[in-house]
């Protein structure tokens, strides 16, 4: 499976993976919309979280709209999801996001983006077998 | 069904269509969960119209059970029979209803007047045709009058269009007739997820017991599910209309199709239940992998399992339908909700279950459960400790059409009478209902499925066969009304209520007879003996039963109620009423409606309803003190078995709650001292329990309790006055 792998101890804080993200899918530099997340965990330290594409949600979705595509990857059909939130709840490392507002629920497709731009090496795109 | 591809002729149905009427109606959004309209059909006039739901009746009735118990006291008279043509069947939602967000909230709630008791019958079911009715512009549906020949009634929900029409060459049993009309309705493999069945089955046309199969189709399993509105006979009065079935399509689903006023609460509450199920569930009842069914072992180590006609309320058999052996045939880790976004998930199913009797016998096929009530009554009750035969009768009730509920408890009467000679294989045309004898009480389903001989006779329900078999057979009709367990006509659920005067009271001081879903107090009065006096079990007997109407004015499952609870419910006050549960039920209907109700507003919401329906059993000639008494076999020992089985017990209570001391004495007295202090107990909680409803000793509502709540409608406050 393709998923994004996070380096958090080369994290400089610099929030750009967020701002890459909520601005190529949501046209916003807003972290709410990113569906990678930096937070502060002590001085000078932070943590990311992002989907690992485990596809627990997968299983929950009442209408099957989260399928894994052909690279290991979680996708949401927009079309089919009826915004119930179950794969928000199920999901065990809370990267299922959700902002104000929204009704489809969003997460990290691995599309490369962010880790392209950061500037400290702390993203990197990879492949592990399933 | 089996799971082979295009085995139906679907063609060769259409063209046995003939449309016998069309309707066009305009298609309007909801508006914070409510259309404001229901439609009328008339199946003998072809008459079908919408209804503007009048301000004064959206105020008192709100919605669900409510608006169909309002059609419904419009459409009938006094006189009014369950075959009667101004009989109506009523679905209707409710204004949380068909929400995504909080679970358990895509229930439809059906009524009609019973053939088992003369009086309303309410059920609440699953699958998708409420939610979808909903959306596709009707807050309701009513339909009376009697087609001359099976139709379908197809309801358009994005083009604005209805349809009756005849429909004579689809199957009439439901596994088979919801797999050809989902097929048949939706334009290919991705639309059959928004189009719902309701449909019954070849024993609804000959049984009282006659229930209604509510589909959805489950993409996992590429099949439609079913969910009943088992109780009281709804299918059999929607065969003797002869709706084949009602076919509604609705796509365009989301999150926002009620039009909430504050989908940020809606969605939050939602979020914050779904957390809760998913982390608590499988500490707590374990709904996701067992679902109800969880409960049988509980039950049985509470002495709380129906045994052979609730003679006992365990056996050391019952561990062979325990929860684990379901959890076996379950296929797990699929989203079984019966409606998106429940993430309880309790409707659980077994694949490809090989038939072993009847007319699809060999065939495999998927069974929707068994839940808890189907086991204790098509399996302990009948002393079938044979989890394979459960799964095959629950299975054929309901592609049949018929209520496991009733089927279990009327099959243990017959079994019950049987072992006491008062049938035989004579009587029974060959049948040997000898307890345990599974393949009997198949045969005996297939019969009334057929309409044959003793078949018709059982499938009319204990009541029934209780007049039945006193007149033709000269049996005690004492004894017969003892061990029949129904009340007001309609048979018991199955929890053993003989050592708990409050579930008595749960069963039988109860709007359309022993239910469940008014109120389960076992575990509060029999094992944490929290509501000691008469007035305590009153106040519960007060509190619950109102309480859970509210789930039926909404559209919304008991189940996320209290079969997951906070994790620190047990510190709460009053924690069997699931406090933070009642406020995020308050929270959900604000958000949706943009009303302001508080808790309390919530119950004054139900008590109205729940005297309309009390007062509707009176206009049908029923509805006083005399129809709420159990039979004794749900009070206590009816014979001296059942009083040695649990002798010491009972020796101890004529002790310590009598004073007397049982030494010496023979069973038989024994029984009649127990009967004597029981039937007294029993006539002093309905003193308590009527006056804390602000009924009369009579149980009639009075006026002022009526003008208190809110419900003094003019033709409500004419009626009770003269039985007051």
């Amino acid at each position: 499976m393709k998923y994004l792998h996070t380096f958090a101890e080369k994290c400089n804080g610099c929030n750009t993976c967020m701002s890459v993200c909520s601005q190529l899918y949501f046209k916003v530099d807003d972290p709410e919309k990113s569906a990678i997340k930096v937070s502060a965990a002590g001085k000078n330290s932070f943590a990311l979280s992002v989907c690992n594409q485990c596809r627990v949600c997968v299983a929950e979705c009442p209408t099957a709209a989260i399928t894994v595509n052909k690279q290991g990857v979680v996708m949401i059909n927009k079309t089919l999801c009826i915004n119930c939130l179950a794969c928000v709840a199920a999901c065990p490392t809370d990267v299922m996001m959700t902002y104000r507002g929204g009704l489809v629920p969003f997460k990290c497709i691995a599309c490369d983006a962010c880790a392209k731009q950061c500037p400290t090496g702390a993203l990197k795109i990879e492949v592990k077998e399933d | 069904m089996s799971t082979n591809e295009a085995k139906y002729d679907i063609e060769k149905f259409r063209k046995a269509h003939k449309i016998l009427k069309e309707f066009s109606y305009e298609l309007k959004p909801v508006v914070k969960g409510y259309n404001d309209r229901t439609l009328y059909i008339n199946l003998a006039t072809m008459e079908i119209k919408e209804k503007p739901v009048p301000a004064a009746m959206k105020k008192k009735f709100i919605g669900g059970k409510g608006y169909d118990l309002k059609l419904l006291w419009d459409a009938v008279s006094g006189s009014t029979r369950w075959d009667s043509p101004e009989n109506e069947i009523c679905i209707a939602t409710g204004p949380i209803a068909g929400n995504t967000n909080y679970p358990g909230s895509g229930k439809s709630l059906v009524t009609t007047i019973s053939p088992q008791t003369g009086i309303p019958i309410d059920s609440n079911v699953g699958g998708h045709f409420g939610p979808y009715l909903k959306f596709s512009g009707f807050d309701a549906m009513e339909i009376q009058g009697k087609s001359d020949r099976d139709v379908i009634i197809y309801i358009d929900g994005n083009q604005g269009k209805i349809q009756i029409m005849e429909a004579p060459e689809e199957a009439v049993d439901s596994h088979v007739l919801a797999e050809q009309l989902h097929e048949m309705f939706a334009a290919n493999e991705r639309e059959k997820q928004h189009v719902s069945v309701v449909s019954a089955g070849h024993g609804a046309e000959h049984a009282w017991i006659g229930c209604l199969n509510f589909s959805y189709w489950d993409k996992r399993r590429k099949l439609p599910r079913l969910k009943q509105a088992g109780r009281g006979g709804i299918g059999t009065v929607f065969r003797n209309k002869k709706i084949k079935a009602m076919v509604v399509k609705y796509s365009g689903l989301t999150g926002k199709s009620n039009n909430p006023v504050d989908m940020e609460t809606l969605q939050k509450t939602g979020l914050k239940l779904h957390k809760e199920i998913l982390s608590l569930d499988d500490k707590q009842c374990q709904m996701r992998t067992i679902g109800t069914a969880h409960l049988v072992e509980i039950m049985n180590d509470y002495d709380l399992l129906p045994v052979k006609n609730f003679r006992y309320g365990s056996h050391p058999e019952a561990v062979k339908l325990a929860s684990w052996v379901w959890k076996k045939y379950f296929t797990q880790n699929v989203p079984d909700g019966c409606w998106f976004g429940c993430t309880m998930s309790c409707a659980h199913g077994i694949d490809n279950f090989e038939l072993k009797t009847g007319p699809y016998k060999g065939q495999k096929v998927l069974v929707d459960g068994p839940e808890y009530e189907t086991v204790g009554g098509c399996g302990s009750s009948t002393a079938i400790f044979n989890p394979d035969a459960v799964v095959e009768i629950n299975f054929y009730c309901d592609t049949y059409g018929l209520d496991t509920i009733s089927f279990g408890t009327l099959t243990a009467f017959v079994m019950d009478c049987y072992e006491n000679g008062i049938l035989n294989k004579e009587r029974t045309d060959g049948l040997e209902m000898t307890w345990g004898n599974w393949e009997a009480a198949l045969e005996m389903m297939h019969r009334i499925a057929r309409g044959e001989g003793f078949g018709l006779i059982a499938g009319k329900g204990v009541k029934y066969m209780q007049e039945y078999f006193a007149r033709e057979y000269g049996a005690d009709a004492q004894f017969l009304k003892d061990i029949g367990m129904h009340g007001k006509g309609l048979e018991q659920s199955e929890y053993q209520s003989k050592e708990s005067l409050a579930q008595q009271g749960g069963y039988y001081l109860t709007n359309k007879g022993p239910q469940h879903d008014e109120a389960w107090l076992i575990f509060m009065d029999m094992v944490n003996n929290q509501i000691p006096t008469f007035e305590n079990k009153a106040e519960a007997l007060h509190y619950f039963p109102i309480f859970r109407t509210w789930f039926g004015l909404q559209g919304l499952c008991k189940l996320p109620w209290n079969d997951v609870e906070p994790a620190d419910n047990a510190k709460q006050d009053e924690p069997n009423k699931v406090p933070e549960h009642v406020q995020n039920y308050v929270d959900v209907y604000n958000a949706i409606t943009g009303e302001h109700i508080d808790k309390q507003e919530l119950m004054m919401q139900s008590e109205r309803v729940y005297n309309f329906q009390r007062v509707f059993n009176l206009k049908m000639g029923h509805g006083k003190r005399p129809d709420d008494y159990p039979p004794y076999r749900a009070m206590g020992p009816v014979t001296v078995e059942e009083y040695e089985s649990r002798a010491e017990r009972y020796d101890k209570q004529l002790l310590e709650k009598q004073n007397i001391d049982p030494a010496g004495k023979s069973s038989e007295e024994k029984i009649k001292l127990h009967r004597q202090y029981r039937e007294k107990q029993y006539e002093s909680l309905i003193d308590a329990v009527f006056k804390r409803r602000g009924w009369s000793r009579d149980g009639v509502p009075t006026v002022e309790h009526l003008k208190e709540i809110g419900m003094d409608l003019p033709d409500v406050i004419e009626l009770v006055k003269k039985h007051l």
